[in-house]
């Protein structure tokens, strides 16, 4: 009995702290609208996550052949641009870092990142990736605004920069910055722009690789869309003309 | 009542429906193919046969199959000459072997064999038995793969012989070289 | 021995069979020639998309244990693998998790329908029994099947549930323990529950649905005017005169209701599987780690109104008992409506004001409780439960004498429209 108060006190209070979190959802620095359905940017978003993620992350449920063949990469040039750590094209895409290794360097292992877009939305890794900042309190000194205490550290600082937290809410919206409280303080190897573009090929391809099967199923809608609203039609004139016995 | 358009209406609705029901029951049928994982495991098996000795027999598998890789001696590919007789399809007639593989010696260069080791009759895999003779085999006995299961015999080429439960020739997978040292499973020499 | 010839003169094939099975006789008992009011509306279509949403669970759900594995090692993965690397399988498995969601609509529906047009009624209790059971045995089947997949939501959803066992007296713990076969929901617990979802539970159900459709079959269908169409028959034919045959006049009518459904549920399967993090939640992506509870979890939505009247009910006596009893009571009680409800007027239509004020506000209740299962307990909310729970339960215990204070319509003899 204490057993189930325990759980549904710690239920509530999770609860409570959704709320929080789910509020702080809704209000997440930037949003974004993945689009599967661009290939090209796909593309730049597969080679980018295997230059720049796939060294901690695994993505353990898709195959590299799986991706040659959604995204139009003939095999040669799979094997050579994306399989690191594989050279068969049928594997799935593992890490390049050991188990343990991970756990003494990071504290834990880095999650694996094939259905992350699915578990936490995809604005919110959108987000994510773009609101690292300095914080000289954290082991690793970077914080994250969506993901506070985050253990990652900041990979793409080379391309982003160094951002720095502003305390004060007037001032960074004076300075123009559309979302989150942070400002550049030493600009990467991009410009903000190209670093935006960067990271929205890069959320692309995960929501890509959480669901492939996502542009198949909406193909088969539309054909099932027409097909219904045929059968439909036929159904509701069968039924008039065999109720035409009881009226 | 309009029993013209009745009729045509119920044809009509019960045509478009089994439609319907074909495009439903599609997926379903077409979901217990082999999956992606399946096809992965399936996927080309290479085998280094730099270091086989003539007589030697390595076995690999590929696609959950047996597959036999031996090194045929001068003696052994001249014993496929002479059981000819005794063989129920000593020309491969049967379409049991890639284009490339349909000669005297079932294979791409004569003394390497690559066999799927699988018999033709109900699966069971064959033993190799290059001693010969062996009068309780067969009275012309040169070499080759005896069935435990059923008896089937066939010789060094994996042709059967005449008599014997299973119908045809064993199975020659599609392979090729990779130099002289390596032979990939599964994949089809370029054409030559 | 010679054969005693069947009495429906049918010759060929089709004769040789009904000398020996009743094929003709099962035909125009249950079809051509069981008679329905002929004055079925829209709501009558959801008793034939829940036998639709059945067979389309049976279907796909056959599939889907043929590649899914029972283990608490792999099941997660297998859902991916189901998703990914199976023909098919993200369609596949999009028709069975949308279609657990689509049979609760349906069910509710269906249910609601049997609420205002008095279908419990006298004599149609034990209809109502074998549905109100059915909606029971539904209950268990999706909790074990919202188990399987081993996501996050699955385990922390087992947790609570299982739990809920736990709060009986004295034998709680073990029995706890019994259920998962292990001191938390683990390999042993996912693996039975795989048994009762794909063996014992469907094969209770479909026993289920046979005798509620056996029930109805013998008493006749209830209408939205709640007139006995027995009372008035052709003195020759002896069919009710306001009786059609169920094929073909309710079968093409259910096939225009059946468009209409598939219209929006290949639209769900295919545009919007996830039902808005309804129909599947974010944390089920991420695999069942019993070291973590995820941020925000909820019960599937279906369960959202008995979950708000669980968490309502405060602990008395230092024991959660009172929620649990309080929960599972909202179901009972469902069972009990045909003696409850002691108004002799059928149909909501010939009812007076009061008793459709009560019905329309008990619907609009139970969608607010729904909602609130759904949502964090904020003080207003958990107050907002409580009231919507009190009235719920007072529902039941108003329709006892309500009608003593309000003034019916007369019924009238014959079915309109």
């Amino acid at each position: 009995m204490k057993r189930l108060a325990k759980v549904l006190t710690a239920f509530a209070g999770v609860m409570l702290s959704g709320a929080a979190s789910a509020a702080g959802g809704h209000a997440l620095p930037y949003e974004y609208n993945a689009d599967v359905s661009n290939v090209a940017s796909l593309q730049r978003g597969a080679r980018d996550f295997m230059a720049y993620c796939s060294g901690c992350h695994s993505m353990k449920y898709l195959r590299y052949n799986r991706i040659g063949k959604d995204l139009q990469i003939p095999e040669d040039l799979l094997k050579s641009s994306l399989m690191f750590t594989s050279d068969k094209v049928g594997d799935q895409i593992h890490s390049a870092m050991p188990v343990d290794k991970a756990k003494t360097w990071f504290g834990q292992t880095p999650p694996d990142l094939t259905l992350e877009t699915r578990a936490r939305g995809v604005s919110w890794v959108y987000s994510y990736l773009r609101t690292f900042y300095v914080d000289p309190k954290r082991p690793l000194g970077v914080n994250n605004l969506v993901l506070p205490n985050a253990s990652m550290p900041h990979v793409l600082w080379s391309l982003q920069g160094w951002q720095v937290k502003v305390e004060h809410e007037g001032e960074h919206a004076a300075e123009g910055h559309h979302g989150a409280p942070l400002k550049l303080v030493q600009q990467g190897s991009m410009t903000p722009d190209e670093y935006e573009r960067f990271v929205g090929d890069l959320v692309n391809f995960m929501a890509y690789a959480a669901e492939p099967g996502k542009m198949h199923r909406t193909a088969v809608g539309y054909k099932a869309m027409v097909y219904l609203i045929v059968l439909l039609v036929l159904c509701y004139l069968l039924k008039k003309e065999f109720w035409r016995d009881i009226h | 009542m309009d029993t013209g358009r009745r009729r045509f209406l119920t044809l009509a609705t019960t045509g478009v429906g089994a439609v319907g029901v074909g495009a439903v029951v599609w997926p379903f049928l077409a979901s217990l193919r082999p999956s992606e994982k399946a096809k992965a495991l399936g996927a080309p098996v290479t085998a280094d046969i730099g270091g086989l000795e003539e007589g030697q027999m390595v076995t690999l598998a590929w696609r959950g199959k047996p597959v036999w890789i031996i090194k045929r001696s001068q003696e052994m590919i001249a014993s496929l000459t002479a059981v000819k007789g005794d063989l129920a399809d000593p020309e491969s007639e049967v379409d049991h072997q890639p284009k490339y593989a349909q000669n005297e010696t079932r294979s791409v260069k004569p003394e390497i064999m690559v066999m799927v080791g699988s018999c033709t009759h109900l699966g069971c895999s064959p033993t190799f038995r290059p001693d010969h003779p062996a009068p309780e085999i067969a009275p012309n006995w040169q070499g080759g793969f005896y069935c435990p299961c059923h008896g089937s015999k066939f010789d060094l080429a994996g042709r059967v012989y005449r008599g014997v439960p299973a119908p045809t020739n064993l199975v020659v997978p599609p392979y090729r070289f990779e130099g002289d040292r390596e032979v990939v499973i599964g994949e089809d020499q370029a054409a030559a | 021995m010679a054969i005693v010839p069947n009495p429906y003169k049918t010759t060929g094939l089709l004769g040789w069979i009904d000398d020996r099975f009743p094929l003709t006789k099962l035909w125009r008992d249950h079809l051509t020639e069981y008679y329905a009011p002929k004055n079925f509306n829209a709501w009558y279509y959801f008793g034939s998309l829940a036998l639709l949403v059945l067979v389309n669970q049976l279907i796909s759900g056959i599939v889907l244990a043929m590649h899914f594995k029972p283990s608490a090692a792999e099941a997660f993965g297998s859902v991916e693998y189901i998703m990914r690397d199976v023909p098919w399988g993200n369609v596949i498995r999009y028709m069975h998790s949308t279609g657990a969601s689509a049979f609760f609509i349906v069910v509710y529906l269906h249910m609601y329908r049997g609420l205002i047009y008095g279908s419990f009624k006298k004599p149609r209790e034990l209809i109502w029994l074998f549905g109100c059971l059915i909606f029971l045995v539904l209950m268990a089947e999706a909790f074990v099947g919202y188990v399987l997949p081993w996501g996050q939501m699955s385990y922390w959803g087992a947790q609570v549930i299982i739990s809920l066992f736990g709060t009986i007296p004295v034998i709680g713990p073990d029995l706890v323990v019994w259920i998962q076969g292990d001191y938390i929901p683990a390999d042993a617990t996912l693996n039975r529950f795989f048994s009762l979802h794909v063996v014992a539970l469907p094969f209770v159900l479909v026993g289920l649905v046979v005798a509620h459709l056996i029930a109805l079959h013998e008493v006749g269908s209830n209408n939205p005017d709640g007139v006995e169409i027995k009372k008035h028959k052709d003195p020759e034919t002896h069919i009710p005169l306001d009786g059609i045959g169920f094929h073909p006049y309710y079968t093409v009518k259910d096939l225009v209701g059946v468009a209409m459904f598939l219209i929006i549920f290949v639209g769900v399967i295919c545009f919007a599987p996830d039902g808005g993090g309804y129909f599947l939640e974010k944390p089920n992506f991420q695999e069942a780690n019993p070291l973590v509870t995820p941020e925000h979890i909820t019960p599937a939505w279906y369960f959202g109104a008995f979950y708000a009247m669980l968490r309502a009910t405060p602990s008395m006596f230092g024991s959660a008992l009172p929620g649990v009893i309080v929960m599972f009571g909202a179901v009972l009680i469902i069972f009990f409506l045909p003696w409850l409800d002691r108004n002799p007027v059928k149909s909501i239509r010939y009812k007076g004001n009061l008793t459709k004020i009560v019905t329309l506000l008990f619907a609009i209740d139970f969608l607010m409780l729904n909602y609130l299962g759904m949502q964090p307990a904020s003080v207003l909310y958990t107050m907002l439960s409580r009231i919507g729970s009190v009235y719920y339960f007072l529902f039941f215990f108003l329709l006892l004498f309500i009608h003593n204070f309000e003034k019916s319509k007369p019924v009238p003899e014959r079915v309109t429209g």
